[in-house]
């Protein structure tokens, strides 16, 4: 920092000093950037410091497989990558129906490092993949907030995002999903898309295309962007802002945006067909509509303009009319409207629990509590609402987009957990801004009451000032005001600070009016600094205590140490070597990923849910009784049957308690199915008053099966209660494997029996379903090859 | 039961075959065997026999080679044969290794295989010596029922001849059969046979011709686990900077009877000793002292069932797989550990730098069907050569690590069917320049100075068209 004296000098050297002190500010600036990196990369690693380095959760370990796929067989096989593995017997085309961003990000990073001779495995590059573009994103973000309220905002957005608990929660080292770099590039498009509308430059807009097709390669969450830019644009026409640098913002976006990402195999011409999309195409054409407008009323006289206006008007909006009654008609005429159901439960909240179970059901789709807002931002939530007051003084074009961005992600954010993730950004942003006013007022005022200055050296120590006091605390990086981030050593803004130097004396003089008491401002200050602390603190504990769990090994501490619960991995082991290469497993979908990557068993179904139908079966055959779930199972060809059961060690989310949703999905194809069956006057319970439905179905026997002789009394410690049938036989299915702490039993479909004489009648009735066995066994007297 | 009808086939082929042979003159017979005392062991699952033989020189000349004879059928199982030789009167006596080698002989009776035993000093006329020798047998222990459920223990079959094949005269001769607990099914007997608690005794049987031959079959009960490591991948990677490491990649099975039908945890966890009684639970890994930074772990990430043991003298990997293995189950797993360098790698009189380390698989009571050591050098060494005190296969490969250009040597060696007794110690020799180890800092340093200097460039080059 330099000295105030300093400042002093005649006015040559205050140039000097002041391309010097910039200088000195931008290597600051430069090396607060590389340690919210570090910051950002390093708080991730919780995870694989307390437990190990390996992928987390369930859709990450689908990701997994697919990198490692595409590490071994090229680009070109990812492509056509039939998948036999998973959705038996109807397979899965990966390569068309997966969002590849980040697969090719983590593939080519593996590649890369390969051919310089560093042998990392394809494991080790994806757990720290996420990491590595949180850090990234933080970057991204210093960007686009210093685009909006420059450099001092910018490393304090920096700052918060590098450490908000809600984005930790998916981009811990391990947890290898689309969203770890999807919000980067979210960030980043958004960046690209404020300084193309600062600068106006076409360069920027092409680059924003290419971040924008970067997004849509990554995740499905890109329609918020292409949902998002054309809104602000709409904002900013509506509000009279339109300008050349609008248009050049948007309309290359909208052209080559589009035409990226129908490149990408899984959106395709979803690019241009589904209602998603409309949206920018109806303000690319009102955009041009405008700029038209603004071209003829150019060169046009203000009467001749009239006379136009009134013509175009009244044939235009018969042709619109004309037009939109056509598209209405074309969008009403499909079932969804031309929506997805995930965007349309987006929309009507209440959607997909009217019609979606399958949605409905992922703990991640359901509405947020407002303790969940508190331990996913925090102090941002009461930052955010400063912010945004920050953003209106002055308005401008990169202030209202932050603006719009916070209030459209506030509400989605409201209607599923997961997009809190989207909303964290913005929260950082505004915080950041809000701080970095907050602490430039406070700093300001104590500056100007400090004994010892001159007046003559405040205005130029508030004019190019970065706040001193406050670098030296360290607890928030430094701001600087808006002046100072235009005034970067290179050519053009030197000419840029000569002609502003009369003004900003004007402008120095009305902040001086601005001040605030001396006492008040510090204690403000302190205060502050104290929010920061505690945020600081949170972020730590929720990085380590609450989001670095890799859900497939669990641990629990008692007093005799700690205790690993790692059943799950010692079943898949099971599977993958004791079982036959091409044996079919059915489980409940959650576990289909997990199955494929580690078991390496073909499944029925798994978590890309898209055939609701298949997932019914599984669910109506875990609901059904014993031989009607074993002809369901056997007619899949399925040789092994896998439960997940938690009430030895009371661990929760279990199969016993996702059971519901497997009856609603079940009954929702087949209605023989009755989800009143299962409760008892509306409640669900697995102890003796259990309706008989529910204690003879097959999930009940298979996770209760042989379960009181563990403790005599069969007490199910997840349920707190004793199960309602205790003693009872399988009569088609064996338990071939139950792991160390029960977590997961694995059971095997007996063989078809063979038919004893005389009660041939009977079992033909029963084994109607599968004719061939019934070719091949048969002994009756019609039989021809007897 | 077909098996005595089985033996008593063998039997009569045997004593036929026997008829024609003893007509003929085998090749060097004027020595003859004194008195053999012959012991199995049968506790483990690696049947270990040791035979003391003495040998006398009947004829005229003196000779140094004494042949030991085994058939076909226990040669493809035969890991290890060594011979001592005592030597030394009365109570200095010492123990010396003699040399021995499989051996091609023409015209042999039923296919039988050969080792030649060579003597330090040759045996003259009318002499006599006394051998000792030590030899094994993996997957020798056919379990009998094949397939077992969890409740059962395992029951084996063991097969051998209660007269020792040789192609040597034999006066006098015992065998003793210890098994593992006194539960036998049945035996043959030969009389005379005794049984006594887990020992049965054949013998004493007198002068019996060359090629004499009486099978035998045991069925007795072996609950120990048959830990076999179908394929064993050792990969010791030498750093110059002062590390070894060493990865050992295991593709374990239990080569027992074959487990049938239901795995109950309930029965597995709350009657331990009735059920699973064969079941491998854990094995133990005896690894060089001063280990450090030791993982155990497979595909799928870390297994958190293991334990270290160290003192000064040994350390102790105790580790559990994911699962408990029945008969015919496999696991993979991966054991990983540094080593300080000092300890095992020495400069030799010639200025050549050599690797001096164990060979064999440090799972105790484990037999290995392949083994593959490979060692990696650093990058820059030449010349390699290894030295191994039985036959191997041995060829180089090349590898690229962290930052090579020209990547490492790596001499692999391979060998089949070992046991706990091939764990001796062998040497890899080569030359190694110490300037090559600043090759890769230096590289990195240039690299980053590259990139500075570009960076520098960047900034004091104004690339703009306008001015």
């Amino acid at each position: 920092m330099a000295a105030p004296e300093t400042s002093t000098a005649a006015v040559p050297t205050l140039y000097t000093n002041n391309a010097l002190r910039n200088a000195f500010g931008g290597v600051l600036a430069f090396f607060i950037l590389l340690l919210i990196g570090v910051m950002a990369f390093s708080i991730r690693l919780f995870s694989v410091i307390k437990y190990e380095s390996v992928i987390h959760e369930f859709d990450p370990y689908f990701n997994y497989r697919v990198t490692q796929f595409l590490a071994k067989n090229g680009i070109y096989e990812f492509w056509n990558w039939f998948d036999d593995r998973t959705w038996y017997p109807l397979g899965r085309v990966i390569g068309g129906t997966v969002y590849p961003g980040l697969t090719l990000t983590a593939g080519t990073i593996w590649w890369l490092l390969n051919s310089l001779n560093i042998p990392l495995s394809v494991e080790t590059v994806c757990v720290f993949t996420a990491p590595i573009f949180s850090a990234f994103a933080s970057w991204a973000t210093y960007l686009l907030t210093k685009e909006v309220k420059g450099t001092g905002a910018g490393l304090t957005a920096a700052a918060l995002l590098a450490m908000v608990p809600s984005y930790i929660s998916r981009s811990v080292a391990g947890s290898y999903d689309n969203e770890a770099v999807a919000i980067f590039a979210l960030i980043f498009t958004f960046y690209l898309y404020i300084k193309t509308l600062n600068t106006g430059s076409l360069f920027y807009a092409t680059l924003n295309s290419i971040a924008y097709f970067y997004m849509v390669c990554s995740w499905g969450g890109y329609t918020f962007i292409i949902n998002l830019i054309p809104m602000h644009v709409l904002l900013c026409i509506v509000t009279g802002r339109f300008s050349s640098r609008l248009y050049i913002a948007y309309a290359p976006l909208v052209v080559l945006g589009t035409l990226l990402a129908a490149l990408v195999p899984v959106v395709g011409f979803n690019a241009v067909m589904t209602s998603e999309h409309f949206a920018s195409f109806l303000v690319f054409i009102i955009l041009h509509v405008v700029a038209f407008v603004y071209y003829i009323k150019g060169i046009l006289t203000p009467k001749m303009f009239k006379v136009a206006v009134t013509l175009v008007v009244s044939v235009g909006l018969a042709l619109c009319c004309a037009v939109i009654a056509v598209l209405i008609a074309l969008v009403a005429s499909s079932p969804t409207k031309g929506w997805s159901g995930r965007s349309l439960s987006l929309l009507d909240p209440t959607y997909a629990s009217k019609y979606i179970p399958i949605i409905a059901s992922v703990s991640e789709h359901q509405p947020p509590t407002w303790p969940s807002y508190f331990m996913d931002i925090n102090v941002l939530a009461f930052l955010v609402p400063a912010g945004i007051i920050a953003c209106f003084s002055p308005l401008s074009d990169a202030s209202s987009f932050v603006v719009l961005y916070i209030a459209t992600s506030v509400y989605f954010s409201g209607v599923m957990v997961r997009l809190m993730l989207v909303f964290a950004p913005a929260a950082c942003i505004t915080s950041g801004i809000a701080l970095s006013q907050a602490f430039d007022v406070f700093t300001r005022s104590i500056k100007f009451q400090l004994p010892g200055i001159s007046s003559n050296t405040e205005v130029d120590a508030a004019e190019t000032s970065s706040a001193p006091a406050e670098a030296q605390n360290g607890a928030v990086k430094t701001e600087k005001s808006e002046e100072t981030s235009k005034n970067r050593p290179s050519k053009k803004s030197k000419k840029k600070e000569k002609e502003e130097k009369p003004l900003t004396k004007a402008k120095a003089e009305k902040k001086r009016l601005l001040a605030l008491p001396l006492d008040s401002s510090v204690i403000s200050l302190l205060l502050l600094i104290l929010l920061g602390a505690f945020y600081v603190v949170h972020c730590v504990w929720a990085a380590a205590e609450a989001y670095s769990a890799p859900s497939i090994v669990l641990t629990s501490r008692s007093h005799d140490g700690l205790h690993v619960f790692d059943d799950f991995r010692e079943a898949y082991a099971w599977l993958r070597h004791n079982t036959d290469v091409d044996d079919k497993v059915a489980s409940w979908w959650d576990y289909g990923y997990q199955t494929t990557a580690m078991a390496n068993r073909t499944v029925i179904v798994d978590n890309n849910t898209w055939n609701n139908t298949h997932i019914a079966t599984v669910g109506t055959a875990m609901s059904s009784p014993e031989k009607a779930a074993w002809e369901i199972f056997h007619s899949l060809d399925v040789k092994y049957v896998l439960v997940v059961f938690g009430g030895l060690v009371g661990y929760p989310s279990d199969d016993i308690n996702k059971f519901l949703w497997m009856v609603r999905i079940g009954g929702g194809v087949f209605p023989h199915i009755k989800e009143p069956d299962y409760l008892r006057d509306g409640q669900y319970r697995i102890d003796s008053q259990a309706t008989p439905t529910m204690l003879n179905c097959l999930m009940y026997k298979l996770s209760y099966y042989r379960f009181v002789e563990t403790d005599g009394k069969g007490f199910d410690r997840v349920r707190q209660t004793e199960i309602g049938k205790k003693y009872f036989k399988l009569t088609h299915f064996e338990e071939v494997f139950t792991t160390h702490h029960w977590m997961v039993r694995i059971y095997k479909l007996k063989p078809p029996k063979n038919r004893i004489r005389g009660k041939t009648k009977k079992s033909k009735s029963k084994t109607s379903s599968t004719s061939s066995r019934a070719k091949r066994s048969g002994t009756g007297k019609k039989n021809p090859w007897h | 039961m077909e098996s005595p009808i089985r033996a008593t086939r063998i039997l009569g082929f045997i004593f036929f075959s026997l008829l024609f042979f003893v007509c003929r003159s085998a090749p060097s017979h004027n020595l003859l065997i004194s008195n053999a005392e012959r012991r199995i062991d049968l506790t483990s699952h690696i049947v270990k026999v040791y035979l003391t033989l003495k040998v006398e020189n009947a004829g005229s000349t003196p000779t140094s080679e004494i042949l030991l004879a085994f058939p076909p059928t226990q040669v493809d199982h035969l890991a290890t044969v060594e011979a001592l030789v005592t030597k030394g009167k009365r109570k200095k006596t010492t123990l010396v290794r003699l040399d021995v080698k499989p051996t091609e002989l023409p015209d042999v009776p039923n296919g039988n295989k050969y080792f030649t035993i060579y003597l330090a000093n040759p045996l003259s006329s009318g002499e006599s010596t006394t051998l000792e020798v030590l030899y094994m047998f993996t997957h020798s222990l056919e379990p009998f029922p094949a397939e077992i459920g969890q409740s059962e223990s395992q029951l084996v079959y063991y097969r051998d001849s209660a007269l020792i094949l040789s192609p040597y005269h034999i006066k006098q001769q015992t065998t003793f059969i210890k098994t593992p607990s006194t539960k036998v099914e049945s035996f043959t007997r030969v009389e005379p046979t005794n049984r006594a608690g887990t020992e049965m005794k054949y013998g004493p049987y007198e002068d019996h011709p060359p090629y004499s031959f009486s099978p035998i079959l045991i069925h007795f009960e072996n609950n120990s686990p048959f830990p076999v490591v179908e394929e064993l991948v050792r990969e010791i990677e030498i750093s110059h900077w002062g590390n070894l490491q060493v990865t050992e990649q295991y593709t374990l099975v239990h080569g027992g009877a074959r487990h049938k039908g239901v795995f109950s945890r309930v029965d597995y966890q709350s009657r331990p000793t009735l059920s699973g009684a064969s079941s491998l639970r854990q094995l133990l890994a005896r690894l060089p002292p001063r280990v450090h930074s030791v993982y155990y772990r497979d595909e799928i990430g870390n297994i958190s069932s293991s334990h270290l043991r160290m003192d000064s003298r040994k350390s102790e990997l105790e580790i559990e797989p994911r699962y408990p293995l029945f008969g015919g189950w496999k696991a993979t797993f991966v054991i990983g550990y540094g080593l300080p360098l000092q300890d095992f790698l020495f400069e030799s009189s010639d200025d050549r730098r050599y690797l001096n380390f164990t060979f064999g698989c440090p799972l105790l009571e484990t037999v290995v069907d392949k083994l593959t050591v490979k060692v990696v050098l650093p990058e820059g060494s030449k010349d390699p050569s290894a030295v191994v005190p039985f036959p191997v296969e041995q060829h180089l490969e090349a590898k690229y690590s962290y930052l090579d250009v020209v990547g490492r040597t790596v001499v692999v060696i391979e060998k089949k069917n070992l046991v706990p007794a091939h764990n001796s110690h062998f040497q890899v020799y080569y030359t190694f320049k110490p300037i090559f180890m600043l090759a890769e800092p230096l590289m990195l340093a240039s690299a980053f100075f590259l990139f500075f200097v570009a960076c520098v460039a960047y900034l004091h080059i104004d690339l703009s068209i306008r001015k």
